[in-house]
């Protein structure tokens, strides 16, 4: 900082004095933000005035240094000094440029409009997150309903699909979703084994352990798991993509040209997953029926053959069908709740992050949920 | 150190993006307290100029000075001695949009200064009113207008009295009174504490009102082809491509 003089000077230092009516306020020094600077309530608390009689507040700086900000906010202290006190303030004594620098401070401000309502009582506050709740339900509908039609489009050749995007989709949850989905399935398999060893060797039924990894890995555990890595994955995926377009505008100018924003972002990505999440499901039965197979080899010493004759004799193809149609509808459920999140997001950073996390949560919720309902209607029909 | 070393001296350097030379040869200083001006069309590598003067950015060739003192240094505390001298815009305000206003000036203060509490709250509300913004200590980003934002982050890039101030492209987004408003503090910060201010932009006015000296970055020839002060620039252009830009005209001076 360059002030008026230079030179070496020491400290920044302020004190007061009384000459007939006026108030002086002595400056000198160097007034810099490196070091704490003056403050006029502790020269005043250190109580070397009588105010009696007291009317003008003016400076002598005569001894002041190089200056900065720090200089500015003791006359901004100053100045507030004498509007408590009724005094008035003369800054003649002080450098011209202090005088320009407080006056761009005092020019024309924006209005703050700060925030009218007052905070909501507790039955205010409930029933909007009630009534919240159901607008967020119309809206899934709604959404789901876009979806729908952007689907039926594509046969009435009215949507003209991004397949590109489809493709990346689809890229993204064959060969990249593998490694985990491996992962996963095989310690489903293992840990179903163990259960079934543990608790079915006390009956001397372990040979019915290949029954439970096959039924826990075909109707439930295989497309449960994978449905939840694939919400954890791809589903946070989709809604920080959107959810980013959505801050910069991209969706916006699919809208203003009058191109959905469903039939060229969310329907190429709900279709992806509608297609991978069967096959990722039927890949993850194959892995966990082998994680079971290595466990009852290792702890029952049953022979895969064996394994897979006891399997084979007790699940069916409308196991292995359940499993999959229950993938289908959760890579549908992943894909509508990543792509709505990340649609309806906010419009700064932190927004994009909401969107990830409220599509995750949905999507996790919602896929358990149907799990239920699936297996509910499925005990119904005796499937 | 003495005053006449400049502020930022910069030699030979030479800009990549990978393979792709950006710009080369570039040689020019800023001396203290001048108002410079980096000027040039969309895509001439104004932008990187800048990122490489601040830091950002490490040159492929040749060397940035800053102050005397090579400024892409390995040395944490060297660089973090530069780093507390200067204070940079940029192009659209890039306030962190988890802190208040408030918050946002306060947080280089609290990093590089032992001052109090108390003490950093009035320099916020100062340098807050220096932009227009009193009274806007408790909004977050998100709740102010794109105008607002841009001043709001000058407010942070003057927190610290830095020596050298850099503006990438001030006026965009702001509406001419604004706009005006930003050059008359460009103008007073210089006057009041000898600021060295580095400015990208491609805004007419505001490069004859504020510039002491311009460079000219020329897109085709990737170096910087003109320097000197704007109207000299503008009556005397050394080429075509300086008088088209700086008169605004579609068309090559014959």
């Amino acid at each position: 900082m360059h002030g008026t003089e230079a030179g070496v000077m020491d400290a920044a230092h302020a004190a007061l004095r009384t000459e007939g009516d006026s108030l002086v306020v002595v400056i000198g020094g160097k007034w810099s933000l490196g070091q704490a600077p003056p403050r006029l309530d502790a020269l005043v608390a250190s109580g070397a005035i009588g105010e009696a009689g007291v009317r003008r507040l003016t400076f002598d700086a005569t001894g002041l240094g190089p200056w900065d900000s720090s200089l500015l906010i003791f006359l901004v202290q100053c100045q507030r000094y004498c509007d408590e006190h009724g005094l008035e303030c003369d800054r003649s004594g002080l450098p011209e440029r202090t005088e320009r620098l407080l006056a761009l401070a005092n020019a024309v401000h924006d209005n703050v409009q700060p925030d009218p309502r007052p905070r909501a009582s507790f039955v205010a506050r409930l029933g909007t997150a009630v009534l919240d709740g159901w607008r967020s339900v119309l809206t899934t509908i709604t959404f789901v309903g876009e979806v729908a039609l952007s689907f039926a489009g594509l046969f009435t050749r009215r949507n003209h699909m991004r397949w590109r995007q489809f493709w990346v989709v689809v890229q993204i949850n064959s060969s990249g979703a593998l490694p985990i989905v491996t992962l996963i399935a095989l310690l489903i398999g293992v840990i179903i084994a163990f259960l079934g060893v543990v608790v079915l060797k006390r009956f001397g039924a372990g040979y019915y352990v290949s029954y439970l990894v096959g039924f826990g890995m075909l109707r439930e555990m295989a497309a449960l798991m994978t449905g939840i890595i694939i919400a954890g994955r791809t589903g946070a995926a989709f809604a920080a993509e959107l959810g980013t377009m959505k801050v910069t505008e991209e969706i916006d100018a699919y809208t203003t040209l009058g191109v959905s924003p469903i039939d060229h972002l969310v329907l190429p990505r709900i279709l992806g997953l509608f297609l991978m999440m069967p096959l990722l499901t039927l890949y993850a039965d194959f892995v966990g029926i082998a994680g079971g197979m290595l466990v009852s080899r290792a702890l029952l010493e049953l022979s895969y053959t064996q394994f897979m004759n006891g399997l084979l004799a007790a699940v069916t193809i409308s196991d292995a069908l359940l499993g999959l149609l229950k993938g289908t509808i959760f890579g549908l459920i992943v894909g509508v709740a990543g792509c709505m999140k990340g649609l309806q997001g906010g419009s700064d950073a932190s927004a994009v992050g909401r969107a990830a996390t409220a599509a995750v949560v949905l999507g996790i919720t919602l896929i358990i949920a149907a799990n239920a309902v699936i297996d509910w209607l499925a005990a119904l029909v005796n499937v | 150190m003495s005053d006449e070393t400049p502020a930022i001296e910069v030699r030979d350097l030479t800009m990549r993006y990978g393979d792709r030379i950006i710009m080369q040869d570039i040689n020019f200083t800023v001396a203290r307290g001048e108002v410079f001006v980096l000027m040039g069309g969309s895509g001439s590598g104004k932008s990187t100029l800048l990122k490489h003067l601040i830091g950002l950015k490490s040159p492929a060739q040749g060397s940035i000075l800053f102050e005397g003192e090579a400024f892409d240094v390995t040395d944490d505390a060297a660089r973090s001695r530069v780093l507390r001298r200067i204070g940079v815009l940029y192009q659209n305000g890039a306030l962190w949009s988890g802190l208040t206003l408030a918050e946002n000036v306060a947080l280089p203060l609290e990093e590089f200064t032992e001052l109090d509490a108390r003490t950093i709250a009035e320099i916020v509300s100062f340098k807050l009113a220096l932009v227009g913004l009193r009274g806007f200590e408790d909004f977050y980003p998100s709740a102010i207008s794109g105008g607002m934002r841009k001043r709001a982050a000058l407010a942070r890039a003057i927190a610290l009295d830095p020596d050298v101030l850099f503006f990438d492209e001030p006026s965009s987004g702001l509406d001419p009174i604004s706009a005006s408003r930003l050059d008359d503090l460009i103008l007073e910060l210089k006057a009041s504490f000898g600021t060295t201010i580095v400015i990208v932009t491609h805004d007419l006015d505001s490069i004859f009102r504020v510039a002491d000296r311009a460079l000219f970055l020329d897109i085709d020839t990737k170096t910087a082809t003109a320097l000197g002060p704007p109207a000299e620039l503008r009556d005397h252009p050394p080429n075509p491509q300086v008088h088209q830009f700086l008169t605004r005209s579609s068309e090559a001076a014959s």
